[in-house]
């Protein structure tokens, strides 16, 4: 980052809080597939930096380089839709690869059946 | 609109694959454009091969309207799902299966459900079994199985089924 002394203070404390915040959002959902008790649960966590925590870095990353080209920069939200429409193919076949695991093996992590569908009228 | 068709199978598609060569390159010289329009031309007659049902997008307010309200809750379930991982142990004891019947059948709104649920970190979408129509999820924090189900059918479903049903 060489260019980055050319960076006026205004934008680079916004891109430093934004990029900081993201860092840290993607730092807990990590924290949380330690903390969590099992694997569905543990599914969750990474939701968190593929989202928000993304969503922030990638708004910094907007901000740094329109500024420092002068120019209107936005092809980070290719990465974003790309992010958001493929995370949920993975995490889909990641759950339903350990139910079907759990309900063979009869381990008692997943419910034999699927619970009682709720109905609202 | 038919000549349109025969030659432009998916004028839409064709657009948003214009709009996202041009975003990639960052630039609007012609000479991308007429790339971006030649790889966009390729895109959509490759998808005449896959035949995918037709759809069609109703009602652009209830669109906007759905944006919002997910834009809302991504941020309220990251809060939320952030305070389970850094509080106590007991918070984290409250995960479980829940399952719910939906009145929705079209495949896209069935996808933008998919992704909306994934988006939103403390709700994971399982299976859907299409015969019965039920949806089978993970919660992270599975204490009233009631107000999860009126959130997903009140908030998202009505809304996915103005726009897609």
């Amino acid at each position: 980052m060489s260019e980055a002394p050319d960076l006026p203070l205004w934008a680079a404390l916004l891109v430093s809080v934004l990029v900081l915040l993201g860092a840290v959002i993607a730092l807990i959902g990590s924290i949380g597939l330690l903390r969590l008790p099992d694997f569905y649960s543990r599914v969750h966590a990474p939701s968190l930096g593929a989202t928000v925590g993304a969503g922030c870095l990638l708004v910094g990353s907007m901000i740094c380089f329109s500024v420092l080209q002068g120019r209107m920069l936005v092809h980070e939200l290719l990465i974003a839709l790309f992010l958001t429409i493929t995370t949920p193919v993975t995490l889909m076949l990641l759950a339903r690869a350990a139910l079907h695991r759990d309900r063979v093996e009869r381990n008692g992590d997943a419910p034999e059946r699927d619970p009682e569908p709720i109905d609202i009228a | 609109m038919s000549l349109i068709r025969r030659v432009l199978p998916f004028p839409l598609m064709f657009l948003a694959l214009v709009v996202m060569w041009l975003l990639l390159k960052q630039s609007v010289a012609p000479g991308t454009v007429l790339f971006g329009a030649l790889v966009a031309f390729g895109g959509t007659w490759a998808m005449v091969a896959l035949d995918p049902p037709p759809a069609r997008l109703r009602r652009p307010r209830a669109v906007l309207q759905l944006a919002g309200r997910v834009f809302i809750d991504v941020f309220r379930s990251n809060l939320a799902v952030g305070r389970i991982i850094l509080g106590e142990a007991e918070r984290r004891t409250h995960a479980g299966f829940m399952s719910l019947r939906l009145e929705m059948t079209d495949r896209y709104g069935l996808a933008v459900l998919a992704i909306i649920l994934t988006c939103t970190p403390g709700t994971q979408w399982v299976s859907y079994d299409p015969s019965r129509g039920t949806l089978l999820l993970h919660v992270l924090d599975l204490v009233d199985e009631l107000e999860w189900a009126e959130l997903i059918k009140l908030r998202y479903e009505v809304l996915l089924r103005e726009i897609f049903e």
